[in-house]
């Protein structure tokens, strides 16, 4: 509208109505908040007070040689020359394996209970299983593991042992992690499934698509945030597991000689050791009688544990973040605002 | 009817103009004839050069549950001309449209009667996406993917290729050729042309309404389905998107269902209207606004109720 006179300046005198106060509250709302506070100032300092004490003991013994040598190979005593390379590189490939093939899986299994559901007896039946895998123990899953991968068939994934199979490798630990791993990221999908607008699906079943195109190419690429997720906290599960390690991985504090010919497997068919069974050794608790280096470790482990975290924050805020944008960069070749 | 009921929306027009031949004014509802913009007069239209039956709906009933919402409904929808479907909430109009492409059966518990037929052939013998490839569908609610504005339209376009193992994503001069003839069908080259990588969530309502027809359209389909197309969009837009369907009338047989009898008068070649379930009236939409056969038509037209 053209013309039109300049508005109107606005009012000089506001007025705000004052804020409720809490002493007009019943005597059951001011008990009830002040338990709020009291819980939520208690939970705070427990938290604070865990990563206080970490970060200082952790600080205090970490140096630079622990986080590149090997451990002390053939000998119980830790407390020599020697540090926690092998056990983070441990770390990182039971996280690796066991994300290969949790990942792929629980989306797959998602994306089949939200979009088909058919036959739905077998839908209903895998809801309670995944219900129930999620409830299970670690150390019971890892148990079960042991048995199953000492079976002779399955010694492939493992090295040979006199007795056929030993049941104890990266693959072995792996597999089993993937299972502690597969509820969080199936259940992230599925939320995010869950979530999306029907009237999406009905646009791409509008113009002739089948479901698993209208899956793989509209649903699942919207909920990127959401199964990312997923993962990145099944991933802090399998980094923060000891059980399985434990059972699975067998008690070599170095990785073994690569056995076999092809490079990457042989690695993975063979045993070592994690930050947690690092940690759990060394601590007062442990047989390595090395408590710095279980400190040192505890630390690295609860920095890995905490960037996972951050990394979840990051992905499920609108912002695209640094993974976003690296997507973006390799997407299109420039991060766009 | 009632003495004391506002004029029938056709009135005016109908005591001025004795004959259905001459060019017509816009309905008579504002108090400002067609004067206002976003109400244009309905453009005098020669008719589509070549009309032709493409689906004949033939005594269809469609039940959610135990509860018919479309009762014994049939009549054709051509190619050449606009077809709409005019009717209060609840009359079934969304549901006579969404059976077309068998989009009702996605909803569980639906349930139909009676017979749909695409060139003489009963849509429930084709294969269902073949079907809805070929009959597709604009919603209310402006749907775009939350992808880029080009992938939106390639989405539609990939898989009608034979090679399917072909990546889809791929930018082939011919993709890209066929993404921006779709987008100026629909009316939105222009405004997108500078930047196709755009999020289609960032688009107006119009334009991503837009963006949608031209989805539709990208696929090449026969028939082309528009439940309330501009219900959420405002008069610029909505006049940009009738133009655009007046346009599509003669490569596609268009049905539109509305709300807003004005727009079925400036698009309809025909009009169909519905009333709980029942089909009280279809025709010539001059016929339908002008001269109803039909009391209850009579009494919608003129906004007697609905």
């Amino acid at each position: 509208m053209a013309g039109v006179a300049a508005s109107p300046a606005p009012p000089t005198a506001v007025v705000r109505p004052p804020r409720e106060r809490i002493s007009s509250w019943p005597l059951a709302d001011r008990a009830f908040y002040a338990l709020c506070w009291i819980s939520g100032l208690a939970l705070c300092a427990i938290a604070l007070w865990i990563v206080l004490y970490m970060l200082v003991k952790g600080i205090a013994y970490l140096k630079p040689s622990l986080l590149t040598k090997s451990p002390v190979s053939g000998s119980i005593e830790q407390t020599s020359n020697g540090g926690f390379l092998d056990p983070i590189e441990g770390t990182l490939l039971v996280t690796a394996v066991g994300t290969l093939i949790a990942a792929p899986l629980g989306v797959a299994i998602a994306t089949w209970l939200t979009e088909y559901a058919r036959p739905s007896w077998l839908a209903r039946a895998v809801d309670s299983a995944i219900e129930m895998l999620a409830g299970v123990p670690s150390i019971v899953l890892a148990l079960f593991g042991l048995i199953f991968f000492s079976q002779g068939f399955l010694g492939f994934l493992s090295q040979p042992a006199a007795s056929g199979s030993l049941g104890q490798s990266f693959l072995d630990a792996g597999a089993v992690m993937s299972l502690i791993a597969l509820p969080l990221v199936l259940a992230a999908t599925r939320e995010g499934l869950e979530a999306l607008p029907p009237r999406m699906r009905e646009a791409s079943f509008a113009l002739g698509k089948t479901r698993a195109t209208t899956s793989r190419y509209v649903l699942l690429p919207a909920i990127k945030p959401s199964i990312a997720a997923g993962v990145v906290l099944g991933m802090g599960r399998i980094v923060g597991d000891t059980a399985i390690i434990t059972i699975l991985l067998g008690g070599s504090a170095q990785l073994t000689e690569p056995v076999g010919h092809t490079p990457v497997f042989g690695l993975l068919r063979g045993t070592g050791s994690t930050l947690t069974s690092y940690v759990y050794y060394n601590s007062p608790a442990g047989e390595g009688n090395a408590h710095e280096k279980a400190y040192a470790a505890a630390f690295v482990l609860l920095l890995m544990v905490l960037a996972l975290n951050a990394l979840v924050t990051r992905i499920t805020s609108d912002r695209p973040g640094l993974a976003g944008r690296a997507f973006e960069i390799l997407r299109f070749g420039t991060a766009r605002a | 009817m009632d003495p004391l009921m506002p004029p029938p929306i056709r009135r005016i027009a109908l005591d001025a103009e004795p004959t259905v031949a001459t060019p017509r004014e816009a309905p008579h509802v504002n108090g400002n004839g067609g004067a206002s913009p976003g109400v244009a007069a309905r453009p005098v239209r020669p008719p589509a050069a070549t009309v032709r039956d493409r689906m004949l709906v033939e005594g269809v009933w469609l039940a959610y549950g135990e509860s018919w919402v479309v009762r014994d409904v049939s009549l054709p929808v051509r190619q050449g001309e606009v077809l709409a479907l005019i009717g209060a909430s609840g009359s079934g109009k969304t549901t006579l449209l969404r059976s077309l492409n068998r989009l009702t059966e996605i909803t569980a518990g639906a349930a139909r009667a009676g017979r749909i037929a695409l060139d003489g052939v009963d849509i429930h013998e084709l294969e269902v996406n073949a079907l809805r490839r070929r009959v597709s569908m604009v919603f209310q609610q402006p749907n775009p993917f939350p992808m880029s504005i080009y992938d939106n339209v390639a989405y539609s376009l990939a898989e009608q290729s034979p090679e399917r193992g072909k990546r889809r994503r791929r930018r082939s001069p011919e993709l890209s050729a066929a993404v921006e003839d779709a987008l100026r069908r629909a009316g939105l080259w222009d405004e997108v042309s500078g930047d196709l990588d755009r999020s289609a969530l960032r688009l107006s309502g119009g334009q991503q309404q837009r963006l949608c027809i031209a989805r539709a359209l990208a696929a090449e389909p026969e028939v082309l389905l528009l439940d309330e197309p501009c219900s959420a969009l405002d008069p610029i837009s909505t006049a940009t998107i009738e133009e655009l369907v007046i346009g599509l009338r003669e490569s596609v047989a268009v049905v539109i269902v509305t709300h807003n009898l004005q727009q079925a008068f400036r698009v309809a070649d025909h009009v169909a209207f519905m009333h709980l379930g029942e089909l009280v009236e279809y025709g010539p939409s001059e016929q339908v606004f002008d001269r109803p056969r039909e009391q209850r038509t009579r009494d919608y037209v003129s906004g007697a109720f609905g």
